[in-house]
């Protein structure tokens, strides 16, 4: 399959921060030896380059439908990202600390572009509950992914199937590594709503990238506050 | 660059934000219009051709500009390379405005952005962070911080 490998190699190295970043060994296959790679992740992009002052990635692990686990293996600090599927890899990483190995887990396991959609369409729901007047209750956590138990396995999986293993599986905060069942292949995700919209964001006109965002986000900003404005006081610009 | 091929085709084969038969021309200097199935996926643009199941490639969508081209038509290109253009053909104004739409919300920064703006938003009108609840109020990746100037 053909892919944008310029492009990818471009959003890997560009200047806004990532969101992990650090040495990791990655285990070259099955039987093979740990290489130690600096690895960049970039929304649901995880990116690894031979060292930090690389300019080109070795390679790029797509994280969309991973699950994330601890692992036992001869190395310290190692976990897997696996992946359903007959012939599907299981990536194994080590990191060099608890604290890194932690970190690592839980920032892959919400890698996903899937999760965010989410996230999102939860905040919108809020947003409009709030604008129209009522209070937002909270939607119950039940729509999105559980918070984080203990458990020594955090599924990128969609809530539904993260809230039915969950359900399924009982696991008491601080159980031992491993004690989740086998990985079973993920749902579909969920179909996106095809009327509703991401945002007022419809036609904004592309500058250069930050210029862009920042102006965006400013826009939308102006857009709600000039919506509030009380008839007897100007809305700022 | 090496990357998980096996994941991908998976991916092209999920439920699609749109999908529909378009014409599409590569960016090479030459290259002719060939009648291609597109199906938008997260934040991957793949295309097929109409007959076959695996995709002939896929372009992942982010840090792109979406650009209307006459008639109906538009282009996809990159950041770091403005001039090298993939052309779509839709076979309608409308059918290009939707597809236009569609791609520019596609990308993970553009979601991320979303979903600050709204948080921040939340925040001012309830005095409460919506994160929060979910337990990822902390997380780098959803701060304000991130966004630069």
């Amino acid at each position: 399959m053909k892919l944008n490998e310029r492009s990818l190699a471009f959003y890997a190295t560009c200047d806004t921060p990532a969101d992990n970043e650090g040495f990791l060994y990655k285990k070259g296959g099955r039987h093979a030896a740990y290489h130690r790679r600096w690895f960049v992740l970039r929304g649901n992009m995880l990116f690894y380059f031979e060292d930090a002052a690389s300019r080109e990635p070795v390679g790029v692990i797509i994280l969309e439908g991973c699950t994330v686990e601890l692992v036992e293996a001869a190395e310290e600090f190692a976990f897997a990202v696996r992946f359903a599927g007959a012939r599907a890899r299981t990536y194994v990483l080590a990191a060099e600390s608890q604290a890194a190995m932690e970190g690592w887990v839980k920032a892959l396991s919400r890698a996903s572009f899937d999760y965010l959609r989410l996230v999102v369409r939860e905040l919108e729901r809020q947003l409009e509950a709030v604008r129209s007047g009522g209070a937002a209750p909270p939607r119950r956590p039940r729509a999105l992914p559980p918070k984080e138990n203990g458990c020594a396995v955090w599924s990128a999986e969609p809530p539904a199937a993260a809230a039915a293993a969950a359900a399924t599986a009982p696991a008491p905060a601080g159980a031992t590594p491993g004690s989740q069942p086998g990985p079973e292949p993920p749902p579909l995700p969920p179909r996106r709503r095809a009327s509703a919209p991401n945002g007022p964001l419809d036609s904004a006109s592309f500058a250069q990238l930050h210029e862009w965002y920042g102006q965006e986000v400013r826009e939308l900003r102006s857009q709600w506050l000039k919506s509030q404005a009380q008839p007897e006081g100007g809305g700022e610009a | 660059m090496r990357y998980n091929e096996k994941e991908l085709q998976a991916l092209s084969r999920q439920p699609a934000e749109m999908a529909a038969e378009l014409g599409m021309r590569g960016p090479k200097k030459g290259s002719v219009v060939k009648r291609r199935l597109v199906k938008l996926v997260v934040n991957f643009l793949f295309y097929f051709r109409t007959d076959e199941a695996e995709p002939v490639g896929a372009l992942l969508l982010e840090h792109c500009r979406i650009t209307q081209e006459e008639p109906s038509g538009f282009s996809i290109s990159f950041l770091e390379d403005p001039e090298r253009k993939y052309h779509f053909e839709c076979c309608s104004e409308e059918q290009c405005q939707e597809w236009m739409g569609a791609l520019r919300r596609a990308s993970y920064e553009f979601m991320r952005r979303s979903l600050i703006f709204y948080r921040n938003e939340l925040q001012k009108m309830t005095g409460k962070d919506p994160l929060e609840q979910f337990g990822i109020s902390g997380e780098a990746r959803f701060q304000l911080s991130g966004l630069k100037a």
